[in-house]
C-alpha cells in the first residue's frame, strides 16, 4: 500500500506551479553522488519558487497537506532540524519529531527497530540524522518510507550541500570557472563531502584546504577514482584563497585538539582562521560562508561572520527553501 | 566406522608434504593411513568411490574462534567443529578470546574436555593467552599452558602493545619451542578505525586503519624474534608491506611464519561499499565485510598471492569469527569485526585456482603441509602411518552459499549468495567420516 493513498486531501503538484518533475527518480535523498546536473538544477529551480513563498507574510502553502514528515535525530542538532521542520510546516505537512538521543534508542533499541516503529506510524518521509556514516542507507534498505539524510557521521549532508551551492549560484550566477575554497576539518566533514559531489556539475574549481592531519589519506585517490577533477587539495590557506570567489569555513570541534589532530588552537587559528587580515589577501569581493554552528574566534572571526561579505544568514534562509524543494520532490506530487 | 577399515578408490591423491600427485587408492586402518597405491582391495572395508575427486590431507586451520566458554550465543565447540568438518578441516586451533579467556590450565582443560565430548571427530587445539585476561600486562604461566596442550600463544584481537612484555613472552616461548601467534596491530595507530585506510574509507566517511598499523607490529615482532630466538607466527597478515617484511626475515633465517585469510585474499575494500550486482550509488556499508584486519587494496591482494607463490606465506587460516545477527544488523561503525569462514573457505579459495592465480597443489599446501609444519604434530600428510585425516574435494562442482544452511551459528559472511566452484565432499578424521556431502558414493 502506498502510504499517500491512504490519506485524504493529498495535495498534487497543481498546487505549486513549476517545472516538470517527471524525470525526478529519487525515492530517497541520501547524498549528492547520485544527483545529475538536471536533478540538482531542478531542486534549485523549485527552491527559487520557495524563496518567494518565504518572502510572503503568510508563508504557508497546502502542497503537502495531509502528509506527515518525521524528523528523527540520533545526534543533537538545532538548526538543521528546525530548518527541515519549518520547511515541512510551510508546505502544510504535519511534523513529528523524535529526539532519538533521548528516547528508547538510548536504552539500547536498535536503529532498525526505531525506524520500523516510525514506519508503522505511517509517516510519509523520515528526515534522519545519525552519528554513524551510512545509517540512512541501512534505513533506506530496511523500510518502505522515503529517507532524507540530514547528516550521517562524516559521510554526507546532501541538503546542506544543495543549499550551499544554491547560495553560491544566487550570488555568482553561473559558477563556471569560479573558485570556491572549503577550509577546515575536511576529514570529519560531511558538508565538504557532499559539496564535492554537488559541485562537480558546474565547471567550477573547489579547493579543499586544511592542515595535513585533517585531510584523510585516501582523499586524492578517491578524487581520482571518480574523476572529480574540479577538486584540489591545498594546505596553505593564503595560497588557497588567492582569486577565490567564495571561502567556506568549517566548524572545528574542540575534540580535534584533544586527539592531537591539531597541535594547538592557537596554531590552527594562525594557519586557518578566516579573519579580516586573512581576507586582505583575497579578492576584495570575496564572499564567506559557514554551514554552522560556528565557533566564533576559532575558524572564523566574528567581524567576518557578521560582516558584509558574509552569506551565513542567506545560507540559513536558503536552507529552508532548498529543504522545501526536497520535501516537495520526495513527499509531494506523484505516489511513489 | 571406527576401528574398521576404509578404502578410498580412484582419487586424485595430492599430498603437498611429499610433493606426490597420483591417481590411486588409499587404505585406512585403525585410524591411520595404511597404504596408498593402485588397485588396493580390502575385503570388508567400507569403500568410497572417489573417482573425479581430489584426496588431500585433512585441512588444518591455525586460527579460528569457537566462542565457548562465554559466547555460546555466537558459537559452541560443537557447532564450530561441525562447521569446520564441513569446510574440510580435521584440525583447528582455537583462539583464547573466550570468556573467561584461555589464560590458565584449568580453562584450557575445560575446553579440551568439551571438545573431546562434543567434537570427537575434529582435533581442537587450543591457543593460550600471552597475558592474563589478555590485558597485556602480566605473562601467563606459559609452561603450564603448554603442558595443558596449548600449541602456541596469542592475545589475538588485543595484541600485546608493551614491547618488553612481548619480548619476555618470546623468551619463554622459545624455551617451550612453541610459536607466538601475533595479531599484528599497533592499536594506537589503528584506534577507532573501521576499514582499510584508503579511498573507499573516504568515500564512505569511515575511519581508516592504515597498513602501517600492521606493518609496524610485524617489524617489531621480527626484531624481537631475532632478539629472543623465538618462533614468531604472524597471523592473518593482510598487507603488501607485511609480506615483504616476513620475506626479508625468512631470508635472514629467522624463525618467522605467517598465514593469510581467504577473505583477505579474495575481497578488496571496495566490497565494503558495494554488493555485486547493485548500482554503485547504492552504498552497501555491508557490516559482513567488517573484519580485522580489514579488507585491503587490490595491490595488497596481489602481494599476498605473490607471497603464497614464493613460499613467504606458509598457511591460509580462516580466522573463523562467528557473531550473532544482532551484532551485524547495525551501523557499520557499531558492527563487530569478523567473518564466519569455515564453510566457505575452500570454495572461496578455489576461485584463485580457477583464475590461475595459484595452483591447486600450492593451495592445498597452505591448507595442510604448511600449517602442519608450524604445529609439528605429524598431521598434514597422507604418508603411510600418518593420522587418517583426509579431505575429499570436488574442484569443479558449483554451489551457492546460503547462510541458512550453515552448520556454524555465525551467519556473518560477505559470501552469502555467491556462486562458488569447489566443494568439500567428505572429511575424514582419524579414519572416521566427520562430514560428507549427499553426493558422496560410499558402499
Amino acid at each position: 500500500m502506498s502510504l499517500s493513498e491512504s490519506r485524504p486531501g493529498t495535495a498534487t503538484r497543481e498546487t505549486l506551479p513549476g517545472p516538470s518533475i517527471d524525470f525526478w527518480k529519487h525515492r530517497h535523498v541520501l547524498d549528492l553522488d547520485d544527483f545529475s546536473r538536471e536533478e540538482t538544477d531542478l531542486v534549485f529551480e523549485i527552491a527559487e519558487g520557495m524563496v518567494e513563498i518565504l518572502d510572503r507574510d503568510v508563508k504557508k502553502v497546502p502542497t503537502l497537506r495531509g502528509k506527515t514528515i518525521a524528523t528523527m535525530f540520533f545526534e543533537p542538532s538545532t538548526r538543521t532540524r528546525a530548518s527541515f521542520e519549518l520547511a515541512a510546516k510551510y508546505l502544510g505537512a504535519d511534523t513529528i519529531s523524535l529526539d532519538a538521543t533521548r528516547s528508547s534508542v538510548a536504552k539500547g533499541e536498535s536503529l532498525i527497530d526505531s525506524l520500523r516503529t516510525l514506519q508503522a506510524l505511517e509517516v510519509d518521509a523520515i528526515i534522519m540524522r545519525h552519528p554513524c556514516s551510512g545509517a540512512p542507507y541501512i534505513a533506506a534498505r530496511s523500510l518502505d518510507t522515503s529517507i532524507i539524510n540530514a547528516g550521517d557521521g562524516c559521510h554526507a549532508h546532501p541538503s546542506q550541500g544543495l543549499l550551499d551551492i544554491f547560495t553560491m549560484k544566487q550570488q555568482l550566477g553561473d559558477l563556471k570557472d569560479r573558485k570556491v575554497v572549503i577550509v577546515g576539518d575536511i576529514m570529519h566533514s560531511r558538508v565538504a563531502r557532499s559539496n564535492i559531489w554537488g559541485t562537480r556539475h558546474y565547471g567550477m574549481k573547489l579547493v579543499l584546504c586544511a592542515p595535513p592531519t585533517l585531510i584523510p589519506h585516501g582523499l586524492p585517490e578517491m578524487l581520482e577514482k571518480y574523476s572529480l577533477n574540479h577538486v584540489t587539495i591545498e594546505h596553505n590557506l593564503d595560497s588557497a584563497i588567492e582569486n577565490a570567489d567564495i571561502i567556506m569555513s568549517l566548524r572545528l570541534q574542540k575534540e580535534r585538539q584533544q586527539s592531537g589532530l591539531i597541535s594547538s588552537l592557537r596554531e590552527y587559528i594562525q594557519g586557518y582562521q578566516i579573519n579580516m587580515s586573512r581576507l586582505a589577501g583575497a579578492k576584495p569581493d570575496v564572499l564567506v560562508m559557514h554551514p554552522g554552528p560556528m565557533n566564533e574566534g576559532t575558524e572564523i572571526s566574528p567581524d567576518v561572520a557578521y560582516g558584509t561579505r558574509s552569506l551565513i544568514e542567506q545560507q540559513v534562509t536558503n536552507g529552508v527553501a532548498v529543504r522545501m524543494a526536497l520535501l516537495y520532490l520526495i513527499a509531494g506530487g506523484k505516489n511513489r | 566406522m571406527k576401528d574398521s577399515s576404509l578404502l578410498i578408490k580412484n582419487a586424485r591423491i595430492i599430498d603437498p608434504a611429499t610433493d606426490a600427485e597420483e591417481t590411486g587408492d588409499i587404505l585406512i586402518a585403525e585410524g591411520k593411513i595404511s597404504k596408498t597405491g593402485n588397485d588396493i582391495s580390502a575385503a570388508g572395508a567400507a569403500t568410497i568411490d572417489a573417482s573425479g575427486l581430489i584426496a588431500s590431507p585433512g585441512f588444518i586451520d591455525l586460527h579460528c574462534h569457537l566462542r565457548q566458554p562465554g559466547y555460546e550465543n555466537k558459537e559452541t565447540i560443537a557447532t564450530g567443529a561441525a562447521a569446520a568438518a564441513r569446510g574440510g578441516y580435521t584440525t583447528i586451533c582455537c583462539m583464547p578470546n573466550t570468556n573467561p579467556p584461555l589464560d590458565n590450565a584449568g580453562i584450557v582443560n575445560h575446553v579440551r574436555d568439551i571438545a573431546s565430548r562434543d567434537a570427537p571427530l575434529v582435533r581442537v587445539l587450543p591457543v593460550g593467552c600471552i597475558t592474563g585476561g589478555r590485558a597485556g600486562r602480566e605473562l601467563v604461566n606459559m609452561a603450564e599452558l603448554a603442558s595443558a596442550g596449548c600449541i602456541g600463544f596469542s592475545d589475538d584481537g588485543s595484541p600485546v602493545s608493551d614491547t618488553r612484555i612481548m619480548s619476555l613472552a618470546m623468551e619463554n616461548a622459545a624455551v617451550l619451542d612453541l610459536p607466538i601467534i601475533d595479531h599484528c596491530e599497533d592499536i594506537n595507530l589503528s584506534q577507532g578505525g573501521h576499514m582499510n585506510d584508503g579511498w573507499v574509507a573516504v568515500r564512505l566517511g569511515l575511519k581508516g586503519i592504515p597498513a602501517a598499523a600492521e606493518e609496524i607490529m610485524v617489524a617489531r615482532d621480527i626484531a624481537l624474534c631475532e632478539l629472543t630466538g623465538a618462533r614468531l607466527h604472524v597471523t592473518h597478515m593482510s598487507t603488501a608491506g607485511s609480506t615483504q617484511l616476513v620475506r626479508d626475515a625468512k631470508q635472514r633465517g629467522l624463525k618467522v611464519t605467517c598465514d593469510v585469510t581467504p577473505h583477505n585474499l579474495t575481497l578488496t575494500h571496495e566490497r565494503v561499499m558495494k554488493v555485486q550486482d547493485t548500482p554503485r550509488t547504492a552504498l552497501a556499508y555491508d557490516t559482513n565485510t567488517r573484519v580485522n584486519p580489514p579488507l585491503r587494496s587490490p595491490a595488497d591482494i596481489e602481494a599476498l598471492i605473490r607471497g603464497i607463490m614464493d613460499g613467504t606465506i606458509d598457511a591460509i587460516a580462516t580466522d573463523h569469527a562467528p557473531h550473532t545477527i544482532e551484532e551485524k544488523l547495525c551501523e557499520f561503525e557499531n558492527a563487530i569485526s569478523g567473518i564466519s569462514g569455515f564453510e566457505t573457505a575452500f570454495g572461496v579459495l578455489m576461485s584463485l585456482v580457477h583464475t590461475g592465480s595459484i595452483s591447486l597443489k600450492t593451495l592445498l599446501a597452505c591448507l595442510t603441509a604448511g600449517p602442519a609444519k608450524i604445529l609439528q604434530n605429524g598431521t598434514g600428510t597422507l604418508r603411510p602411518g600418518a593420522h587418517a585425516d583426509i579431505t575429499l574435494l570436488d574442484t569443479e562442482r558449483e554451489w551457492t552459499v546460503d547462510v541458512k544452511d550453515f552448520l556454524s551459528k555465525g551467519r556473518n559472511t560477505p559470501f552469502n549468495g555467491c556462486k562458488l566452484k569447489g566443494l568439500v565432499v567428505a572429511t575424514i578424521s582419524g579414519g572416521c567420516l566427520s562430514f560428507h556431502h549427499d553426493s558422496l558414493r560410499i558402499s
